[in-house]
């Protein structure tokens, strides 16, 4: 029985430090990009270690030091913005299709920016990649089969919403082109216009100054 | 009650297997700096690492991949995609590393996809009940689906970070075209304007 509670609690270390990590300072922000279609799930799992001078390493933080997760939709609106504990996992579904910014960043209330490094691991799943499979046999009572069925439709799913996604895009990309062709054109003949206006200003007012002079 | 307890115990085994190693990633790199990203990993893995420049100036950027030891396995400088598969000889951290320190003034926004070994095989409980049987033909061909589907998706990313790159710049020169064509006008305006007060001032008589 112990030794099951101490493999538990051992493999939960495991899962948790192996994920990618890099350093940030205490009061740093570090943003990502997620470019997703739109109603697709997006899990982060995240943990926070600080830089303990007296052991040279980074040690699980024991005080309330807390991450701060922001995460804004293509139209820079803030979606998700929860402080959440030192380690942790956050969730959000696109509603926009489009680039998702997710920042992390420390609560901490130091001043200066010379403060602690910080160890942050972070692991962020999109689309089918973020379902938990697991979950959904013991919830659905699937055979393995059925699983595989399952995740299978999902990545299809996927798929297809990015293409989707693709299809707008090209769109965008097209109308962007369009727009740059009817705006070299414009200015073009604007600016040549321009010239032509200047000029005729330039040797009528010119004609009329040196008149008034009569030096013509 | 062992029953439930074991259960419990694969459970979370298959959570934790399930949470997959290595990541992927996009970020920004401002001008002048260096982003470090670290991954432990053990002896013996297939790793493969893949980045992309989407964004920003000359679309490129240094890389460096470093073993445990020091040694380094990959330093490539100021390239704009790259893929490098190694197998892990040492069990320890790996660093690679990403430097902008080359560009004054262009941030970069930089892709790179960090596998680490197979995907997890941990779907369900494939501990409790382990294949001793082969797999059947259906689950061959899901298999296979599967490892297909993979692929499309990966094909997907790239295609996705081609267009972005395509996108962001035309963006861009739409941009840059109205503000240097207001620029310019503006400009021909004001020589218009200052070359006859100049003239004018030429025959006027100072007093």
């Amino acid at each position: 029985m112990n030794l099951h509670v101490a493999f538990l609690t051992f493999s939960v270390f495991i899962t948790a430090s192996s994920a990618l990590y890099f350093h940030i300072g205490e009061t740093e922000k570090k943003c990502f990009i997620e470019e997703i279609p739109d109603e697709t799930m997006v899990v982060g799992n995240y943990k926070v270690e600080v830089f303990d001078r007296n052991v040279n390493d980074y040690v699980p933080t024991v005080y309330g030091l807390g991450m701060h997760v922001e995460i804004r939709d293509p139209e820079d609106k803030v979606v998700l913005s929860r402080v959440y504990a030192a380690e942790g996992r956050f969730t959000f579904t696109s509603h926009l299709a489009g680039e998702h910014i997710v920042c992390l960043y420390s609560n901490s209330t130091a001043w200066f920016s010379g403060g602690q490094q910080l160890r942050v691991h972070l692991d962020i799943q999109v689309g089918e990649h973020a379902v938990d499979y697991q979950q959904i046999q013991t919830k659905e009572k699937l055979t393995e089969l059925q699983l595989r069925v399952r995740q299978l439709l999902d990545q299809v799913e996927q798929i297809t919403k990015e293409q989707n996604y693709q299809r707008y895009r090209e769109e965008r990309f097209r109308q962007t082109s369009e727009s740059t062709n009817q705006r070299v054109l414009w200015w073009s003949i604007a600016q040549t216009v321009i010239l032509l206006i200047t000029g005729f200003w330039q040797m009528k007012h010119l004609k009329s100054f040196f008149e008034a002079k009569k030096l013509v | 009650m062992d029953h439930l307890k074991y259960l419990a115990c694969l459970v979370v085994l298959a959570i934790n297997l399930d949470l997959s190693i290595g990541g992927e990633l996009t970020f920004e790199l401002p001008d002048n700096e260096r982003e470090c990203f670290f991954e432990p990993i053990e002896k013996g893995v297939k790793c493969t690492i893949e980045f992309q420049v989407i964004t920003g100036g000359n679309y490129d950027v240094d890389m460096e991949l470093m073993a445990p030891n020091g040694q380094i396995l990959y330093k490539d400088v100021k390239k704009q995609y790259d893929s490098f598969t190694w197998t892990t000889d040492q069990k320890g951290v790996y660093q690679f590393c990403f430097s902008n320190e080359f560009s004054t003034f262009s941030h970069k926004t930089v892709y790179f996809d960090f596998q680490v070994g197979d995907e997890d095989p941990i779907l369900d409980t494939e501990n409790a009940n382990a294949h001793h049987t082969a797999m059947t033909m259906m689950e061959t061909s899901v298999y296979h689906i599967h490892e297909e589907l993979k692929k499309v998706d990966d094909y997907q990313t790239h295609h996705r970070l081609r267009e972005a790159q395509g996108r962001v710049f035309a963006e861009d020169v739409n941009e840059r075209v109205l503000y240097w064509s207001m620029g310019q006008s503006i400009v021909i305006l004001v020589i218009g304007i200052g070359q006859v007060l100049v003239l004018r001032s030429f025959f006027t008589d100072k007093r």
